[in-house]
């Protein structure tokens, strides 16, 4: 176990009932200090590992440490913040009472929490409702309410559970600004959320599970290899050109009945494809190229056959 | 709102050590919360609200029924008459009290693990640096504090209405309400149980069965004691040590009710199948027995 990680986890399993494999065995790393990006189709075991770590779903087995210390022990979970994805919070309180209550739970003396939350109400832009109870909030205030809650103890890790949905387009923006912000400060951030743009803009590494295992991770420029996707717009496609292209690249799609988008290996193959077109008198009408986008990423990876299914 | 990418900063930024986090603190903590919500809920307030009225209706009840028997000269007829036409009446008012403690601990508390697991209340709670077991245990703290309070104040109303109109004091008072407290305890203990693992509704069907139970086991041992019938004692005391509430009312009513001739078999509070001091002990371990398993069920469990 590395001190250079925030979380650590090794074949992490859970099963429910004996039968119903959630998490297949997480193995993963995060590193102190940065954002990391957990991804997944719906079912993949993303809450279920999240549950885990933070003592709320029992391991069948496997091991796994929060800041250099195995899952359970309370003083790990003293500088953790987290925001659940199905939150629902005691409605009967008023915000700043809301905040007081956890602040207590975190073992936060009296003067540091009256110095605390009035700025973290003002951080999640919601001083003017600071009296009022969590039940006349919307959907967005309670959301960043519960993003103050996360980030009361000044955690050195927090789990953001789908921390944007419900969110207006300010409500995103505001809650990008305060990863930022908390990266800055050092707190590592774990990211689970299934807008892709977000975590694109936010996240330093990301990882991809499908099944309950992780089947990649890294950096995006890592994960996409140096491939590029190209829209290319032409005068007619014939299923003759769909055949000739696929030869080139993969991921090969008509998008319209005049644009095809295909991944290429490289630029430097785009404009080998971009010259080949034109000199076989296809009518060329526009060639972009551009960097993979996670959810360019995210189909392909979750498309593709894992290493057991080939084995298979 | 506006974009503050530039400019929000994290406040007090940095990371500090914390001292350790007591199990008291916590509980302590969980207690408060549970006891301001019956009191933000409304609940503490109209219980006790509704319990003024109750004791209201009973004293002008009674002292209407005592000024009459007064007046007609019935309570001086026979020696202590009095003092048994009052206990009767507050045996019966004791006997209601009994009953809405039942209820206001098995209406309030029923949820009180369960609800909040149901809407992932409790994610953000059981996440914090706090243990599962501490967070019954505080609940429990939290709801038995407000009931003995309910309890107390509605069973000592009755008492002080009496005595006021009256001058009638029931023997071992202080004892009686004690096992009018217990029974509220031993009720709260079992619906935190059953709420560690099912739902609320699942729950409260338990919980109200098994007082239902008991009150019929109660009854049935009444009867069987009555006209001598070892079977239906048998059958009273085993559905009392299912569930010991209604015992525990009527070893509460034996302590209250004075011992002379009167008493036996003349109200229908008399006791002829009384339960034992070490049946008390039994109700004491049954609850610390329920609450240890709420505790267990509650940290085994996954949210």
């Amino acid at each position: 176990m590395s001190s250079s990680n925030a979380i650590e986890t090794f074949e992490l399993r859970k099963v429910y009932n004996e039968t119903k494999v959630a998490v297949q065995g997480l193995t993963l790393q995060v590193k102190r200090g940065e954002v990391f990006g957990y991804l997944g189709p719906n079912g993949a075991g993303k809450t279920t590992s999240v549950k885990m770590l933070l003592g709320l779903v029992h391991p069948t087995s496997g091991s796994a440490y929060l800041l250099g210390q195995p899952i359970g022990k309370l003083s790990a979970r003293a500088s953790v913040g987290f925001l659940p994805e199905h939150f629902r919070f005691h409605e009967w309180l008023r915000a700043d009472e809301f905040l007081d209550l956890h602040g207590q739970l975190y073992g936060m003396s009296k003067a540091d929490r009256a110095e605390r939350i009035p700025k973290l109400i003002e951080l999640v832009d919601l001083t003017e409702a600071t009296n009022r109870r969590l039940s006349t909030f919307s959907k967005g205030m309670i959301q960043r309410i519960g993003l103050a809650m996360a980030l009361l103890p000044r955690p050195a890790l927090v789990f953001l559970d789908e921390p944007t949905s419900g969110l207006d387009p300010f409500g995103r923006l505001l809650v990008r600004d305060v990863i930022r912000a908390a990266r800055n400060e050092g707190t590592t951030i774990f990211l689970n959320s299934h807008l892709l743009s977000e975590v694109e803009v936010t996240c330093d590494r990301v990882a991809f599970i499908r099944q309950g295992r992780v089947i990649r991770a890294g950096t995006i420029d890592e994960l996409s290899g140096g491939l590029v996707r190209v829209r290319i717009k032409l005068d007619e496609i014939s299923d003759g050109l769909l055949a000739e292209l696929a030869q080139w690249g993969e991921r090969v799609e008509q998008v319209s009945d005049q644009e095809i988008e295909m991944n290429l290996p490289d630029e430097a193959r785009s404009a080998d494809l971009n010259t080949w077109l034109v000199s076989n008198g296809v009518r060329v009408y526009a060639f972009a190229p551009h960097q993979l986008s996670l959810e360019d990423l995210f189909l392909q990876i979750m498309e593709a056959p894992t290493a057991e299914e080939i084995a298979a | 709102m506006t974009s503050q990418a530039q400019t929000r900063t994290m406040p007090q930024a940095g990371l500090t050590s914390r001292p350790h986090i007591g199990a008291l603190h916590q509980i302590l903590v969980i207690a408060r919360l549970t006891f301001r919500e019956a009191q933000r809920r409304r609940l503490l307030w109209l219980g006790l609200g509704l319990g003024i009225v109750f004791v209201g209706l009973f004293s002008t009840g009674f002292y209407f029924a005592h000024k009459e028997c007064t007046e007609s000269g019935c309570l001086a007829a026979r020696s202590g008459f009095g003092d048994l036409f009052a206990n009767t009446f507050l045996m019966a008012g004791l006997y209601v009290v009994n009953f809405l403690v039942v209820m206001v601990t098995v209406l309030t508390s029923v949820g009180t693990l369960s609800a909040e697991i149901d809407s992932n209340t409790i994610h953000s709670i059981a996440a914090k640096p706090v243990r599962r077991w501490q967070i019954v245990l505080g609940k429990w703290i939290g709801h038995a504090l407000m009931l003995m309070l309910y309890a107390f104040l509605m069973a000592a109303g009755l008492m002080v209405a009496i005595y006021i109109i009256s001058g009638y004091v029931a023997p071992n008072p202080l004892g009686g309400i004690a096992i009018i407290l217990l029974e509220a305890l031993v009720t709260l203990s079992i619906s935190m149980l059953g709420g560690s693992r099912l739902s609320t509704l699942a729950n409260g069907v338990v919980v109200f069965m098994l007082y239902g139970v008991a009150f019929i086991g109660g009854w049935v041992e009444q009867i069987g004691g009555a006209l001598q019938s070892q079977t239906a004692v048998d059958l009273g005391i085993a559905s009392s040590l299912i569930m010991p509430s209604e015992g525990l009312w009527r070893y509460a009513a034996t302590l209250m009710q004075p011992s002379n001739p009167f008493a036996l078999g003349v109200t229908p509070f008399s006791v002829t199948s009384q339960p034992t001091p070490a049946f008390v002990l039994y109700a004491v371990i049954y609850s610390l027995a329920a609450l240890l398993g709420a505790m267990i069920i509650f940290t085994k469990r996954d949210f």
